[in-house]
């Protein structure tokens, strides 16, 4: 019985959860290439530009994902940037990320003890050279498990990207559960394929934190 | 301007409902993320085991998918709730995933000498519980439980989408008759950070409560 209806729902089952991780993917980008330089800004930067990015990372974490999607969603037409729902979704789940990772990369960052920037600039390192190879390494593996359930965190809202009419995992379920009258077969298989790429990106980050570890005391 | 003259009470109704989905979510999972913490923290291996996977697949799986098979799913198991009761339900269910987390480490933190001489004293199981474990348990844990209820009211929302009449589905009711997407988009936003910083602001003034209790 249950086998039947995967046999039948499993090809849109699979396309659905390849845009799942397509948008999670991009999203995680967007949040990794965003959320690093604007802790670095907040770190370095002038007082008016700390205050402008607590700013947009209070408003970022205040307000609910779905609102901020929509809010996106609305606003790129409304100033005359017409883009496909999928690209709004992925800048939103993106830009709601940069918020968390400005947060955790901030973190781990200002745990870098001054005297290495003191001990680089003895040695003659150049600014760029103390941020690539000094500062950057150590707060990129420290910043590991947090940036790992961070990207949990978007796999999960990118359900939320039904509302606008993305073809995921979740709108897909929906329409499937509709046609086939097993909502509860087809939902409980969906949460399973979520778990799944849970389980990847938990084993992933242990693995990454492992070989990390090494070079520590 | 007059779409709030308009709506404001609609506006106020569903404000109200999220307010209650909020409380009434945290309340109970606050409950059972106190139980799933006592199983996980209990001698016996199963039940620990069982406590574990139980938060794994909550905090595994996004919330609207577990909003959907406790609503749709349900009746196919005999168990049918309305919207409302769907909704908190669930809340309860993700929000306890997380509490139990939050109570484990706090338990853990607990000094055990101080049970002990409590016992000692012969104070009695639920003494010791309210009065020596609870106060260091919830200083301790405060931040954490009021950035959980956030989440839980960042999680209402979603509530919309199984037609529970909450804050959002009003405001999207209003801009799909009005049109107005982005004014009601903004607002929304505006209001739902307003309300968490509320929350925050109540858990530092519960933290400075419970501040008398820190030794």
């Amino acid at each position: 019985m249950y086998l039947q209806t995967l046999m039948e729902a499993g090809p849109v089952l699979l396309h659905a959860s390849w845009t799942t991780l397509q948008i999670s993917v991009l999203a995680i980008l967007v949040g990794q290439l965003l959320g690093l330089p604007l802790a670095v800004a907040r770190v370095t930067g002038p007082r008016y530009v700390k205050a402008s990015i607590d700013v947009y990372v209070s408003f970022f974490r205040g307000v609910p994902l779905l609102v901020k999607i929509l809010l996106i969603y609305y606003f790129l037409p409304g100033i005359g940037i017409n883009v496909p729902p999928a690209v709004a979704a992925v800048l939103a789940l993106g830009m709601a990320s940069a918020a968390y990772v400005e947060e955790i990369y901030r973190a781990t960052l200002s745990a870098i003890p001054t005297g290495q920037f003191e001990a680089a600039q003895m040695l003659q390192f150049s600014a760029f050279a103390t941020w690539t190879r000094i500062v950057f390494p150590q707060a990129l593996k420290n910043a590991v498990p947090a940036l790992a359930s961070e990207m949990i965190t978007i796999l999960k809202g990118s359900a939320l990207v039904s509302v606008v009419g993305v073809a995921e995992l979740t709108s897909s379920t929906e329409i499937i559960a509709s046609e086939n009258y097993r909502p509860m077969q087809m939902y409980l298989t969906a949460a399973a394929i979520y778990l799944l790429f849970t389980a990847v990106i938990e084993t992933g980050s242990h693995r990454l934190e492992k070989r990390l570890s090494v070079g520590s005391r | 301007m007059e779409l709030i003259e308009q709506y404001g009470p609609t506006f106020a109704k569903g404000l109200w409902m999220t307010v209650q989905c909020t409380l009434y979510g945290s309340a109970l999972g606050l409950l059972l993320g106190m139980v799933i913490a006592f199983c996980s923290l209990s001698p016996y291996r199963w039940l620990k085991k069982a406590a574990a996977l139980y938060v794994w697949l909550f905090r595994g799986t996004p919330f609207l998918i577990q909003l959907l098979i406790v609503y749709s799913g349900g009746p196919s198991i005999g168990i049918r709730l309305n919207a409302f009761a769907a909704g908190l339900l669930t809340l309860a269910l993700f929000g306890s995933a997380y509490f139990s987390e939050i109570f484990r480490a706090g338990i853990a933190a607990i000094n055990r000498g101080q049970i002990e001489a409590a016992s000692c004293l012969g104070m009695s199981r639920t003494a010791i519980f309210m009065r020596i474990v609870c106060p260091p348990l919830f200083l301790t844990t405060m931040p954490m439980l009021v950035n959980t209820v956030i989440s839980v009211l960042k999680e209402t929302v979603v509530l919309s989408v199984i037609v529970v009449p909450e804050l959002m589905y009003q405001i999207q009711t209003m801009a799909a008759e009005t049109f107005a997407y982005i004014p009601a988009m903004l607002s929304m936003a505006i209001l739902y950070w307003v309300l968490v910083e509320i929350i925050a602001q109540a858990g530092k003034r519960a933290e400075k409560h419970l501040g008398r209790y820190r030794h």
